[in-house]
């Protein structure tokens, strides 16, 4: 079901960019730790994304879960030859609770692609991506894109222990230089990642950073944007109700050049100025 | 083919399906061609800038939401410049929703937007009077009259009332509205609710309590659009947890002549336009000429005694 294509009585019609599309469940199974993979077919008509985007899921209701509103969750994948669409996620509540119990065959209803994505400016050369955990999902996309851009990746992949790095086979399969920190030996600690950087700085170089979802990753990754004049981005997250930018419930504060300024996560973001982010 | 159309006063609708005040915004086209609905209604806006309430400003309950957004405004010269021009490319009718915290400001943000381009206004006046005790104008049908009589002089626009279900005294203030000059009542804002995280003990919204809507929310506005019905001559444009066409017909049954759509379409965003094609298919099905068939069209007669009971019902 694509909604609705009735333009023609609209004497200046504006074509339709978000859809609502029932998706067919393909694979939906745990991955690494309490992580899980969600593979849908996916109408062709949606397959247009960018990296950083999100789609809305209007989450099944079961015995257990009863969801209410829609979901937001980045993309880990879109594939419009395969007409595949991925997403990592982490069960964590009602929502989640419900996705999980999602069958091949079964039918989930996705609103998207929402919102907008990463920018790869043209003299941005060498990119290093860094998060932590999930966060990582969502900067996989920006990895392919990259690479077909033909981009020099690093990656800095952030976990508690070696068997939860997310993603990490993935961004080397892409020739992402990866480099894994971990809690469980001491390298995932916010000075050996600052001191790692200054050396990706120092050595090779740094056009741009990209992040996602870690407060301590954000405020390291400005302090050393601001001393070596490095741009970024960060995908950000929020509660959301409408995830199309009508209910101003998903707002965050932003260091603009006027003071602070609220900002729709769902509609001027999820991905905003790495500067302009203010930690949470 | 089915009439869809109905009249709200001196406005005719293609329609009657519209979306709600808080849940409708430019951002809407994204998904679909607007023009399909019987009328356009913004979010409130206020004369000042605002920024809205402390975040979470939505959290859901089984089946519905409660919000407390706060009416974050960006004032209403940025919404001449910068949201009156989007609409002018459609031909449905623009309802400006407008909400002031003072009878003075409420007429002068009225005045300023009685400006070509704006079909009617929508006076939100289930917000806080700052000047009296914080209580809704809506509240109380002497504060509803008052801000009405200043509203009504401000403007020959339409003027919609929408009430408020935070009040004992429904058809006194609907009276109330429609004395003052209301030219139809918007029937109803949200329901003042709250809800509790049991692990943190913190209260879910950002602003601890907020407005529940969805389909929880209906049944109580659906009697309260019953007795504005019954107790105006005004028309009456039903709103609250409508989430499919049966909640329509039973609006319109009930004695509304339009309704407002407005949590659904956060779950559904194309709902509005499905419900169009529904309320036709339904209407044709039924040998009904069109919407005009329903309105008023309960067969309430047996219990007559229900007017006395309903302000008291247990």
């Amino acid at each position: 079901m694509i909604v609705p294509a009735r333009n023609e009585s609209s004497r200046f019609p504006q074509a339709p960019s978000v859809f609502e599309a029932d998706c067919t469940v393909k694979r939906n199974a745990p991955v690494t730790g309490d992580y899980r993979l969600l593979v849908l077919n996916a109408p062709r008509a949606v397959l247009d994304c960018e990296p950083g985007q999100f789609f809305h899921l209007l989450c099944p209701t079961t015995k257990t879960f009863e969801p209410y509103l829609r979901r937001p969750m980045s993309i880990y994948g879109y594939f419009p030859e395969e007409g595949e669409l991925h997403f990592l996620y982490k069960v964590a509540g009602e929502g989640t609770g419900a996705l999980a119990t999602l069958e091949p065959g079964d039918a989930l209803n996705v609103l998207g692609p929402l919102g907008i994505g990463f920018d790869i400016a043209p003299d941005w050369r060498r990119l290093l991506l860094v998060a932590r955990g999930v966060g990582l999902a969502t900067l996989a996309p920006l990895a392919l894109k990259a690479r077909a851009l033909d981009r020099t990746l690093t990656a800095i992949c952030s976990a508690r222990s070696r068997d939860l790095l997310m993603s990490r086979d993935y961004f080397e399969g892409l020739g992402v230089r990866v480099i894994a920190v971990t809690d469980d030996d001491g390298s995932s600690d916010i000075e050996n990642v600052r001191a790692i950087i200054e050396d990706l700085i120092g050595g090779g170089g740094v056009d741009a950073f990209y992040t996602c979802g870690s407060n301590r990753l954000l405020k390291l990754l400005q302090s050393i944007g601001r001393a070596h004049a490095i741009p970024g981005q960060i995908a950000l997250e929020q509660q959301m109700a409408c995830g199309l930018g009508m209910c101003q419930c998903c707002v965050r504060a932003f260091r603009a050049d006027n003071g602070i300024v609220h900002r729709r996560v769902c509609r001027e973001g999820p991905v905003f100025d790495l500067q302009e982010a203010v930690g949470w | 083919m089915v009439d869809l159309t109905t009249r709200i006063g001196s406005l005719r609708l293609k329609n009657p399906i519209m979306p709600a005040s808080g849940t409708f915004s430019e951002d809407l086209a994204d998904v679909f061609d607007l023009d399909l609905l019987g009328a356009h209604v913004t979010k409130t806006i206020t004369r000042e800038k605002r920024g809205g309430n402390a975040t979470p400003r939505v959290c859901e309950v089984r089946g519905s939401m409660l919000n407390s957004i706060g009416i974050p405004s960006k004032g209403v010269e940025a919404f001449k410049a910068e949201v009156l021009p989007f609409y002018r490319r459609y031909d449905a009718p623009l309802v400006v929703s407008i909400s002031a915290g003072s009878a003075d400001d409420f007429a002068r943000l009225c005045a300023e937007m009685t400006v070509p381009g704006v079909a009617a206004i929508e006076v939100n006046i289930s917000c806080p009077n700052i000047e009296e005790d914080g209580k809704a104008f809506a509240m109380r049908p002497s504060t509803t009259e008052t801000v009405m009589t200043r509203l009504r002089a401000a403007t020959d626009l339409p003027l919609w009332a929408k009430l408020t279900p935070n009040t004992g005294e429904t058809t006194e203030v609907a009276r109330a509205a429609e004395a003052a000059g209301a030219d139809a009542l918007v029937v109803s804002n949200t329901l003042l609710a709250m809800a509790v995280d049991i692990t943190t003990r913190r209260p879910k919204l950002g602003n601890l309590m907020g407005g529940l809507s969805g389909p929880a929310f209906k049944p109580v506005a659906l009697r309260m659009a019953y007795q504005c019905a019954k107790s105006v001559d005004i028309p009456v444009i039903g709103c609250g947890g409508i989430s499919t066409v049966e909640d329509i017909i039973e609006y319109l049954i009930v004695g509304c002549a339009a309704v407002q759509v407005g949590t659904a379409t956060f779950i559904e965003p194309g709902i509005m336009v499905r419900m169009i094609d529904g309320l036709a298919d339904y209407l044709a099905q039924s040998g009904l000429t069109g919407v005009g068939d329903l309105t008023g069209s309960i067969r309430d007669e047996d219990a007559s005694d229900g007017m006395v009971f309903m302000e008291a019902a247990p």
